[in-house]
């Protein structure tokens, strides 16, 4: 990819109030107050209410009891006044979700690890080891971002069929990688360069080597990162649905998102409650870690636009 | 002493003997090479090789369970004369076009109005994303809840208000379906878009759009001048991803209809899926997947010129 001119934007001020991420600041006043209302702020509430509404909605099925959840005519479907835990109570003590939480977690933890590994040593040859052909196999990295699974599964699966890895978790431990590696790596390629080329010389002319600065001057300096990498990765294989829909079969070896369409539904009527505690409870992991990990999450996703 | 004459290389060699070793490990491309290896080894195990072993398969007539011999494009020829396979092509045309359009307009006008200043920007920033993170089948699933035929809740209180008296088959009618699908693609895109857009918007200088408006430049034309101009390789990055990312989209028909009613929301990507894995039909799914590759290119290539175009009428090098 070619060098953007946008390579300068500032990814800690999208989510903090610092002074100048303001492009209108200083115009601002020149608004009426019930101008703003009618340009800035009903707009928004109406895009942020339906962004936000399918996840209400989630929530409030999944605490709903079954009766008022299709009786319509008798209760206002907009809220309840007697929540039950009883859908998430059979979601952890009645099915295998437990299970499938486990294999998630498993699958991404170590997807996740092999590539951020894999990636940081690509990214520090790439960036500064400059061997011939560096630029070629960084732009090639980044082409194989453009890839996409769902061109991929089927070869992929005679691939895993052959290496014996059917129905396994290792067949997504090591197929995913092939989509984190290329958008970590560049992410990472971007910090990398950041770090000032003189300390590294000043250890290489002190006989450390090669990988002595890499562990001890370049990964220290690059542990935001590092941390943006790996949430981003672990939300990118939390999210994977062909691959695992594609190389598992049995159902204890499921991760959640194919666990959920493929067991809970089926012809019983009062199966929503228990989808939607399902659909919520395998949402709430990565919610959580991105409401500590915002900043990086962001300039995760805007690293691929930032390079 | 004659120690002053040696090059730095003797001079270790009187320390340690240099081997052919100690040459290699302190060789720029083999270094480099020992550090690419694991990347290159999953991108070539598990992406290069399967991509080409796709575009083999789509010449031979491998089925589930036994390996295929080669008939060359006799695939593509039953695609060719395949209905349900045209029918997908419209499909995944109609939904690509129709979902990055919508997108790109509410993305960056979200991130018009997330640029403003207001109290609660920084909780109001990062909710809006929330859509992009939650895993896309799970959100799905809520989709499908919501679009259920008997208990919409769409329905109800459209019926409530009394714009309609039946309930509306959202998911059943072939037309609801396709809106229902693609609403639920730009529900889930429209963050992404919003948010690489606001980081972009945000590297706009402020003086910039003070001298304008100093010489009388209406808000329509600051935009016009000042942030479309600006923005443009953002932009063209962020619709590259968000066109290639809908054209292949799997996920969410999957959760949501299946490609049903009778196919009228079938993808490419989905319809592979059926016949590949479903029915078996390994050869002929790899070359339903095989023939997305002509329009991914084709969309790469229109980014990446229209990129290197403005590029050279800035007169901006490269790097």
């Amino acid at each position: 990819m070619t060098d953007l001119p946008a390579s300068k934007v500032d990814l800690k001020s999208i989510l903090t109030t610092s002074a100048r991420s303001d492009s209108s600041e200083g115009m601002s006043y020149l608004q009426s107050v019930p101008r703003r209302i009618v340009t800035l702020y009903l707009p928004l509430t109406i895009i942020v209410v339906v962004l936000l509404f399918p996840f209400y909605w989630m929530a409030l099925t999944s605490v709903k009891p079954d009766d008022q959840l299709i009786d319509l005519d008798t209760y206002s479907p907009f809220w309840t006044w007697n929540p039950t835990f009883k859908h998430f109570y059979k979601l952890l003590f009645e099915s295998q979700y437990p299970h499938w939480l486990w294999n998630t977690m498993y699958v991404a933890v170590c997807a996740t690890v092999l590539s951020i590994i894999a990636s940081v040593l690509a990214a520090y040859a790439i960036v500064r080891l400059r061997y011939k052909g560096a630029s070629l196999v960084g732009g090639l990295i980044f082409l194989s971002y453009l890839v996409p699974p769902s061109i991929l599964f089927i070869p992929l699966a005679t691939v895993v069929y052959q290496y014996g890895l059917f129905d396994s978790p290792l067949a997504l431990i090591l197929t995913y990688p092939t989509i984190l590696i290329p958008f970590s790596t560049w992410l990472l390629m971007g910090y990398f360069k950041t770090i000032p080329f003189e300390l590294e010389e000043c250890a290489l002319i002190d006989g450390a080597s090669r990988w002595q600065i890499l562990i001890k001057i370049v990964l220290p300096l690059a542990i935001p990162g590092l941390i943006s990498a790996f949430i981003f990765c672990f939300t990118l294989c939390w999210n994977e649905f062909i691959y695992a829909l594609t190389f598992l079969q049995s159902t204890q070896n499921k991760t959640v998102p194919v666990a959920i369409v493929n067991e809970f539904v089926d012809g019983d009527v009062y199966r929503w409650g228990s989808l939607m505690a399902g659909a919520l409870a395998g949402s709430l992991p990565l919610v959580i870690l991105y409401a500590f990990f915002v900043e990086h999450y962001v300039s995760a996703m805007t690293g691929a636009v930032k390079e | 002493m004659v120690d002053i004459a040696l090059t730095p290389r003797a001079a270790k060699s009187q320390m340690r003997e240099a081997t052919s070793w100690d040459q290699l490990k302190h060789n720029r491309n083999w270094l480099g090479f020992w550090f690419m290896l694991p990347a290159m080894g999953f991108l070539i195990f598990f992406l290069a090789y399967p991509l080409g072993l796709g575009i083999w398969l789509s010449f031979t007539d491998t089925k589930i369970g036994r390996v295929g011999q080669f008939i060359g494009a006799e695939n593509y020829e039953w695609l060719w004369d395949d209905s349900i396979f045209w029918l997908s092509v419209t499909n995944t045309l109609l939904y690509t076009s129709i979902a990055s359009a919508i997108k790109f307009a509410i993305g960056l006008y979200l991130a018009l109005l997330l640029n403003e200043n207001m109290p609660f920007k920084a909780v109001l920033r990062s909710l809006i994303l929330i859509p992009f993170i939650v895993p896309t089948v799970l959100s799905a699933l809520a989709f499908w809840w919501i679009f259920d035929a008997q208990f919409s809740i769409i329905s109800w209180s459209l019926k409530h208000l009394g714009l309609i008296h039946q309930n509306i088959n959202f998911l059943g009618d072939t037309t609801w379906a396709r809106i229902c699908v693609i609403f639920a693609n730009i529900w889930r895109g429209v963050p992404f878009v919003a948010i690489t857009l606001l980081a972009g918007l945000q590297t706009v200088s402020p003086s910039l759009y003070e001298a304008a408006t100093l010489d009388g430049a209406t808000s329509w034309q600051r935009f016009r001048h000042i942030t479309y101009p600006l923005l443009t390789p953002i932009i063209a990055v962020v619709m590259t991803f968000s066109v290639l990312f809908t054209f292949t989209d799997f996920q969410l028909i999957w959760a949501m209809t299946r490609g049903g009613p009778v196919n009228a929301t079938h993808l490419m990507a989905t319809l592979s899926y059926q016949r590949a894995i479903i029915a078996g039909q390994l050869g002929e799914g790899a070359a339903i997947s095989s023939a997305m590759i002509p329009f991914l290119l084709a969309a790469i290539m229109v980014s990446w010129f229209g990129l290197q175009r403005r590029k050279w009428q800035q007169g901006e090098n490269n790097d």
